[in-house]
């Protein structure tokens, strides 16, 4: 492990020596955020070359921590997971607001990210993809699950499965009629939250079949109908939704929990143009809908949804009303430390028998 | 030999492997307390034989019995028959006393007897107080000794011995064939010896039964084997013998007078053999049975006498030989008596040889 | 002269091993410790300590997980060797010829494609919608699906799947080398089948055996894939709360410090093993 991982930075490092090309785009990312046919126009239209490497928020840093910001031009963490990391590591570098085409940005999401990007004064990330954590129902076989709470009920004892990761915990609190956002900034107060879900969490661990890893790994679940609910991305229920009627996302009573995914330029990166042109390109309404229709989730771009598809606009409206729209719980940025308390609290619910 | 109760029995053992016989109706009788060799050349069927009296392998058809009872269907941990293997298998990963205690720790002996009974079978071996050691400790002789001891000490009815002494070298392979026959003698227990070396077999054994493609060609004591061979086979296996092929051109009585394929006329007192006129033979004649004189004049009456040329001086000591060309060509090798007398012999020289038709012996051609 | 040239051919061909030593094994290490005794007191800010060391004695989750591990392992190991031997020791006494190299073959075949595609394998056979619980539904012998992932039984089919392979090498190895005649004269001697097995044939390939454990139970220990895939909800391995320090919790320095109790107390349990099996560590690996 140790040793794969030294030599994977290592490899990391004689690699991004190696490949400082100014018109190859390292771009670090989602999958789905960057397929191939939208590849395939940028390059013909600004003659860079683009390479990408599909990631999660904790790789993303990691990678990325490893290198001290180096090996990628262009990354998206999301927006909550920015400022910290930035305090503790220092791995991004502020943008160039000059570069940046702002009036492709719905101007509310573009101010909000700023703000909750914004670390010593200086504004680390910009908008792109945006979606929702909640429930995936099968609602023929566990109608009743309606909150985040009800997966512990024993309707669904060993057919239930989520992730041993932070929107667990925090989704889980705002349905025990907690307000763990509003404690971010009390560490004993937040800590007391932690220790109440924890107790749900490990009382609740004989109705889970498995924590799920991957999005691949949670459909195939809910597919076979080994699982008929979990908590998870809205995208995940609305794919399956086609597949399936009887499985869709549903906005849980607490509120599902909003996350916005970002753009952000890596310390060290070396192809600052090619980020700026590339946000510019995908930000563009035409092909703000095309990664719409791959990854599922909308964007903020203006008039982004125009081109998406009537399916998914339909899927996401059964989904969410606008009651359900303003309970949405959009993540505030994570304090440095506080991943910490939770991480000591993941590993004792996943140690806990 | 005419022990009513023999040891060991073979009826009309048989081994049929998939695409040859091994063992071809072979029978004998081993007397308690002999010394039995099984001598032949490799590929003979005596490894297959033995080891299926060691029960390793079972027979097509036939009897086995060791001490009258019948061994068929009994698994070898189960005979009263001891082996010492081709290669000795020692156990490697046990110390002296460990592996002759093998055999007896197996019969649930208790651990204090199997200490002395040990000690005394190494002590009868020549080798006291070596159990503490390790085996790649000993020389190779010690490493008989302790393979014959860790037989011993289960005082088997029969002991089975592969070519044990195969991969000695020459010096102690001649000390142990001495030291083997005195410890059967010193155990009194029936040993079978099986080997190609005829030497082994002529100086250790009560009897020899030679082999040949499954099938036993004769069974006798060393000098029976030796001067009286019942078959070409025989003749020419044990011993060293000169052959010359040659024809019946006249018989009288018992005597017969042949003429070899390159010419050369020779009588011969051939005993038992079945031969008639214009029949072909094989003359069998020991080096020993020739003598040489430079010349004619020296022979006695009735003697086959030929001229020839030394084609080689072979010294070897007590066995130096020397190979003569007779007028016809044929290659003879005549043993060079220890008195001295063709000290002087060189290649080249002319000789005359001869012998006696008694010391020939005369099998029908194409038997071998 | 002479010598001069000789010593400087003793260096070049010195020259890679050590390269690969110090580059890719002292480097790596002595940089992992250096990140392991500092401990974090704020954002950007440690201070050097064993701080990190400390916190795997003082909670219980760490240790325990640690002693979860090896013991899985030891298990694993154990049961790889009673499947292996049996396997090895049919390779390599009753086959000959080309049964014997297919055989080998056989045994190689699953190694040619990844650990992953291995581990989902499995996935699909015990699953509970998987091909055994759908077969035995069919066949009657159950009324409704069974799940047979998730639980330490799948984690420990796993292992042994993954790491048969590297018991049964070696002891190939050793079994080959045992001489036939042995094993007759055993039984010549009066040996069963089992006192044979245990005076003889084990003694012999004692090295093998132990060579195999040392590797079996190291790559039980350092799997990550297998029981984090086939484990479940309960599914806790060490080497997978390293990755979590190192990927999720951006906790390096914990990191490094577990990974270092691990090597130490991993290389101790070997330790132990071969004192107990009365073997030295040259001896199994020149031998086997």
């Amino acid at each position: 492990m140790k040793i794969t991982f030294l030599t994977s930075l290592l490899a990391a490092t004689a690699l991004s020596a190696s490949l400082a090309q100014a018109d190859t785009l390292r771009l670090l990312t989602w999958g789905g955020y960057a397929p191939e046919d939208v590849i395939a126009k940028f390059e013909a239209e600004t003659g860079h070359t683009v390479e990408v490497t599909t990631s999660n928020n904790e790789e993303m840093i990691a990678k990325l921590r490893a290198t001290n910001g180096g090996g990628f031009d262009l990354a998206q963490p999301s927006q909550d997971r920015i400022t910290s990391a930035q305090e503790e590591f220092g791995i991004y570098k502020p943008l160039d607001m000059s570069k940046v085409n702002a009036a492709l940005f719905i101007p509310s999401m573009l101010s909000a990210t700023a703000k909750n990007t914004t670390y010593d004064g200086e504004v680390y990330g910009l908008p792109h993809v945006w979606g929702t954590s909640g429930l995936v129902v099968n609602t023929a076989m566990a109608g009743n699950v309606q909150d985040y709470t009800d997966l512990c009920d024993a309707s669904v004892t060993g057919k239930v499965s989520y992730r041993l990761k932070r929107p667990t915990l925090i989704g889980f609190a705002y349905s025990m009629g907690l307000d763990p956002f509003a404690a971010y900034s009390d560490t004993a107060a937040y800590q007391d939250i932690l220790d109440q879900v924890e107790a749900k969490l490990t009382e609740c661990k004989p109705n889970v079949k498995t924590y799920w890893g991957g999005g691949d790994e949670i459909k195939n679940l809910l597919r076979s109908g080994e699982v008929v609910a979990a908590m998870a991305w809205d995208t995940g229920g609305w794919q399956l939704n086609a597949d399936n009627p009887d499985i869709t996302f549903v906005a849980p009573e607490a509120g599902a929990l909003g996350w916005i995914d970002t753009f952000v330029l890596p310390a060290r990166g070396r192809a600052d143009d090619a980020a700026y042109d590339w946000i510019n390109f995908v930000m563009r309404p035409d092909i703000a809908a095309m990664i719409t229709n791959t990854a599922g989730n909308f964007t903020a771009a203006v008039d982004g949804d125009g081109g998406v598809s009537a399916d998914l606009k339909a899927r996401y409206q059964g989904s969410f009303d606008q009651a359900a729209i303003d309970n949405i719980k959009w993540y505030p940025p994570v304090p440095a430390g506080l991943e910490a308390l939770e991480g000591a609290t993941l590993d004792r619910i996943n140690a806990a028998n | 030999m005419t022990d009513t109760n023999p040891d060991l029995i073979c009826r009309d053992l048989t081994k049929d492997f998939d695409d040859f016989r091994a063992v071809d109706h072979v029978s004998f009788d081993v007397p308690q307390g002999s010394f039995f060799s099984i001598l032949g050349p490799s590929g003979c069927g005596k490894t297959t034989l033995l080891r299926m009296i060691a029960g390793f392998q079972s027979p097509t058809s036939g009897d086995l019995l060791i001490k009258g009872r019948s061994m068929i269907g009994v698994p070898p941990n189960k005979r009263p028959v001891s082996m010492v293997f081709q290669h000795l298998a020692l156990f490697p990963t046990m110390n002296i006393g460990d592996n002759v205690g093998f055999g007896l720790r197996q019969r649930g002996v208790a651990r204090g007897e199997i200490a002395r009974r040990v000690e005394a079978v190494l002590e009868r071996v020549g080798l006291p107080g070596v159990s503490a050691r390790r085996i790649d400790q000993l020389s190779g002789g010690q490493k008989q000794r302790v393979a014959i001891a860790r037989c011993m000490v289960l005082e088997p009815d029969v002991l089975l011995l592969d070519e044990p002494l195969g991969a000695l070298d020459l010096k102690l392979r001649e000390h142990m064939k001495v030291e083997l026959k005195s410890l059967q003698a010193a155990f009194n227990t029936t040993f079978v010896y099986i080997t190609h070396d005829q030497s082994e077999a002529l100086v250790m054994s009560d009897n020899i039964a030679v082999m040949n493609k499954g099938r036993f060609e004769q069974i006798g004591p060393p000098d029976e084997v030796y001067q009286k061979p019942a078959t070409a086979f025989v003749a020419g296996f044990v011993g060293d013998a000169n052959r010359i092929e040659a024809r019946v051109t006249g018989v009288n009585g018992s005597r017969l007078t042949l003429t070899s394929e390159r010419g050369t006329q020779m009588h011969v007192e051939a005993g038992g053999a079945d031969l008639s006129e214009g029949q072909g033979a094989q003359v069998f004649l020991r080096p020993e049975s020739i003598t040489l004189s430079t010349s004619q004049e020296d022979v006695g009456a009735g003697q086959n006498v030929s001229p020839g040329t030394v084609n080689a001086v072979l010294f070897n000591g007590a066995n130096s030989s020397v190979i003569v060309r007779d007028a016809g060509g044929t290659l003879m090798n005549v043993a060079v008596p220890q008195t001295g007398t063709h000290a002087h012999l060189r290649a080249g020289d002319t000789v005359f040889t001869c012998w006696d038709p008694q010391q020939a012996r005369c099998y029908p051609a194409g038997k071998v | 002269m002479g010598s001069d040239t000789s010593r400087l051919g003793f260096y070049l061909l010195l020259a890679p091993i050590l390269l690969w030593l110090i580059v890719l094994i002292i480097l790596p290490h002595i940089g992992l410790f250096i990140v392991s005794i500092s401990e974090k007191v704020g954002p950007r800010e440690f201070e050097t300590g064993f701080g990190n060391y400390a916190t795997f004695f003082g909670e219980p989750l760490y240790w325990r997980t640690f002693a979860r591990t090896a013991i899985m392992s030891i298990l694993a190991t154990a049961l790889t060797l009673i499947l292996g031997f049996p396997i090895a020791y049919y390779i390599a006494k009753l086959t000959r010829g080309r049964t014997k190299t297919t055989l080998f073959l056989m045994c190689m075949i699953p190694f040619w494609v990844s650990e992953l595609v291995r581990t989902f394998g499995w996935m699909i056979l015990l699953r509970e919608t998987g091909v055994i619980s759908t077969a035995l539904q069919n066949l009657g012998l159950i009324s409704g699906p069974v799940e047979l992932l998730y639980n330490d039984a799948a984690i420990m089919v796993g292992l042994v799947y993954t790491s048969i392979l590297f018991m049964v090498v070696p002891l190939v190895t050793t079994l080959d080398s045992l001489d036939n005649s042995l094993i007759e004269a055993g039984y010549d001697l009066g040996g069963t089948s089992t006192s044979i097995m245990r005076e003889i044939v084990i003694p012999h390939a004692m090295p093998g055996i132990v060579s195999g454990g040392i590797v079996v139970f190291m790559l039980s220990l350092g799997n990550y894939l297998t029981p984090i895939l086939l484990g479940g909800k309960d599914s806790l391995w060490f080497t997978g709360m390293i990755y979590t320090q190192f990927i999720t919790r951006f906790n390096w320095e914990l990191g490094s410090a577990l990974g270092f109790l691990l090597l130490a107390l991993s290389s101790g349990i070997v330790f132990l093993g071969l004192k107990l099996s009365r073997q030295s560590l040259s001896d199994t690996m020149g031998r086997a």
